[in-house]
């Protein structure tokens, strides 16, 4: 099912076809939803591994001699702890403190940094980003239609990427990369990351190479129980795990603070778009914090859906929400004042016309051991 | 995929007709479109409805939709088992997996509902 004609297509979407993906417009990509189906593609991921096509994802390089001191600007995270070869997850901030996007940022050396942001994103920021590097001694460039992206992700992912690329994985630690790997032939660059909560990696190639790649995974899987997972389960699994998706715990009117991610700002490391901002907002307290509740009566949370308190006043609302298939329960984020976030507080959540009872819950919600 | 003995709606659902009491669930096309339900929202027995009114819900892992009455009248029996366990509409949508059953207030809307065939066709 091919919806429209003028959806932009990843190099990887006859492979999509050729295993069954139902295909959806994202944000004006056209990408799987699923496969055999959500759930499955989860349990696989958390099990064993899945293998999904994120090339929709924005790739923005900075180099020249301020590039370091250009990108520790543009980020709420200190910049200037990292290694090269070592990647950061970092917000990004408007000056009032509200979000322009979340991602991670890889130093390849101290004039050189990749910034992968996200696909619905992705013009914004790089416009945002050049706009900001004008006054630093740096080039901008947007890499994006030049790079696809595979994510292999569970706890099978080392195994599988063991068995075609020319060095163990093993050695690439987490939150770390290697820029000069051989994927089945093919030049890439792998990093120790992902978007689900499980072990895995995410691996950078050119375009022309990304369905050499993919199948070659897809072989080297066979035995291990690996899956072509789509969007609908990269969603529930970062979910579980509580990672933030831009435009639902995070966006211009959300900061970072308020997105529970204070660990990625660094208000005492050097200057930062926002610091001000955020700075103030800390001392006067914040208006609103994410938190995540379980369901204590049946009914699923769902984006949008208001949020009260006992006495029944809206006080908030539910950012993300959804069936657990790890934990089996309806849980969801949202965002509560900051009165309202203790473990065991009693929330309500509108669903359709009724009040139905929660209670707030530590997250994440799943956290894989070791 | 459609069973001859059923008659579907628009709106993706089948009704079985015995002795005056309709049997309802949503079809094997709904259930694919949707993907793996989670989860099922029935009304009370006794509860009184006009065709075309929004009586149920079921939701899949990213979709909530409201499922339609096929037909006026009244909810003799929601299958409980449903609710615990929502797959069962994945599994076997004509089967275990029934939503409602429906006392009828006005057997000639039977008359417009489709055929296997006609609903078959719809879906091209």
């Amino acid at each position: 099912m091919s919806e429209g004609q003028d959806l932009r297509k990843t190099p990887l979407f006859d492979i999509h076809e050729k295993y069954g993906g139902k295909i959806i417009d994202f944000g004006g990509w056209a990408l799987p939803v699923q496969y055999e189906g959500i759930l499955e593609e989860h349990r696989a991921v958390r099990e064993a591994a899945g293998l999904f096509d994120v090339s929709h994802m924005g790739e923005v390089r900075v180099t020249g001699p301020e590039a370091l001191a250009c990108v520790d600007f543009l980020l709420t995270n200190d910049l200037s702890v990292i290694a090269d070869n070592q990647i950061m997850y970092s917000p990004m901030c408007y000056p009032d403190g509200g979000t322009v996007d979340d991602l991670l940022t890889y130093r390849v050396g101290e004039n050189e940094f990749l910034m992968v942001v996200n696909a619905a994103n992705a013009e914004k920021d790089y416009q945002w980003i050049a706009e900001q590097a004008a006054a630093f001694d740096v080039e901008v460039v947007d890499e994006s239609p030049d790079t696809a992206q595979l994510a292999l992700q569970g706890p099978r992912a080392e195994a599988i990427l063991r068995a075609v690329a020319d060095r163990d994985p093993a050695d690439i630690g987490f939150f770390r990369f290697d820029a000069d790997v051989s994927v089945a032939g093919h030049a890439a660059l792998v990093s120790r990351t992902g978007y689900t909560g499980e072990d895995g990696f995410e691996i950078y190639c050119a375009p022309e190479d990304a369905p050499g790649i993919y199948e070659a995974l897809m072989e080297a899987g066979e035995d291990h129980g690996l899956q072509p997972a789509g969007l609908g389960a990269r969603d529930t699994l970062r979910f579980e795990a509580a990672l933030p998706l831009y435009g639902q715990e995070l966006g211009p009117d959300i900061s970072p603070l308020e997105a529970k991610l204070g660990f990625a700002v660094k208000l005492d490391a050097g200057d930062f778009i926002g610091r001000d901002a955020l700075k103030r907002a800390k001392e006067e307290g914040l208006a609103k914090r994410l938190v995540g509740f379980e369901m204590q009566e049946r009914g699923v949370p769902r984006t949008g859906y208001p949020i009260y308190d006992t006495d029944g006043e809206e006080v908030g609302h539910v950012s993300s929400g959804s069936f657990s298939p790890t934990l089996g329960k309806n849980i969801g984020l949202g965002f509560v004042p900051p009165k309202m976030i203790k473990w065991g507080t009693q929330l309500q959540i509108g669903v359709r016309k009724r009040k139905l009872s929660a209670v707030v819950v530590k997250i994440p919600f799943y956290q894989r051991e070791g | 995929m459609y069973p001859e003995d059923l008659l579907y709606t628009e709106d993706h659902e089948w009704i079985k007709v015995e002795d005056g009491v309709a049997t309802m669930g949503i079809t094997d096309f709904a259930q694919n479109e949707l993907g793996d339900i989670v989860f099922v929202e029935l009304p009370e027995e006794d509860e009184e409805f006009d065709q075309g009114d929004a009586m149920g819900v079921v939701e899949s892992v990213k979709a909530v939709s409201d499922i339609y009455m096929p037909v006026s009248g009244t909810v003799v029996e929601a299958n409980e088992e449903v609710m615990d366990a929502p797959e069962l509409v994945n599994s076997d949508p004509y089967g275990e997996g029934w939503l409602v059953k429906i006392q009828l207030s006005d057997e000639s809307q039977l008359d417009a509902l489709m055929s296997a065939e006609d609903y078959e066709a719809s879906l091209e």
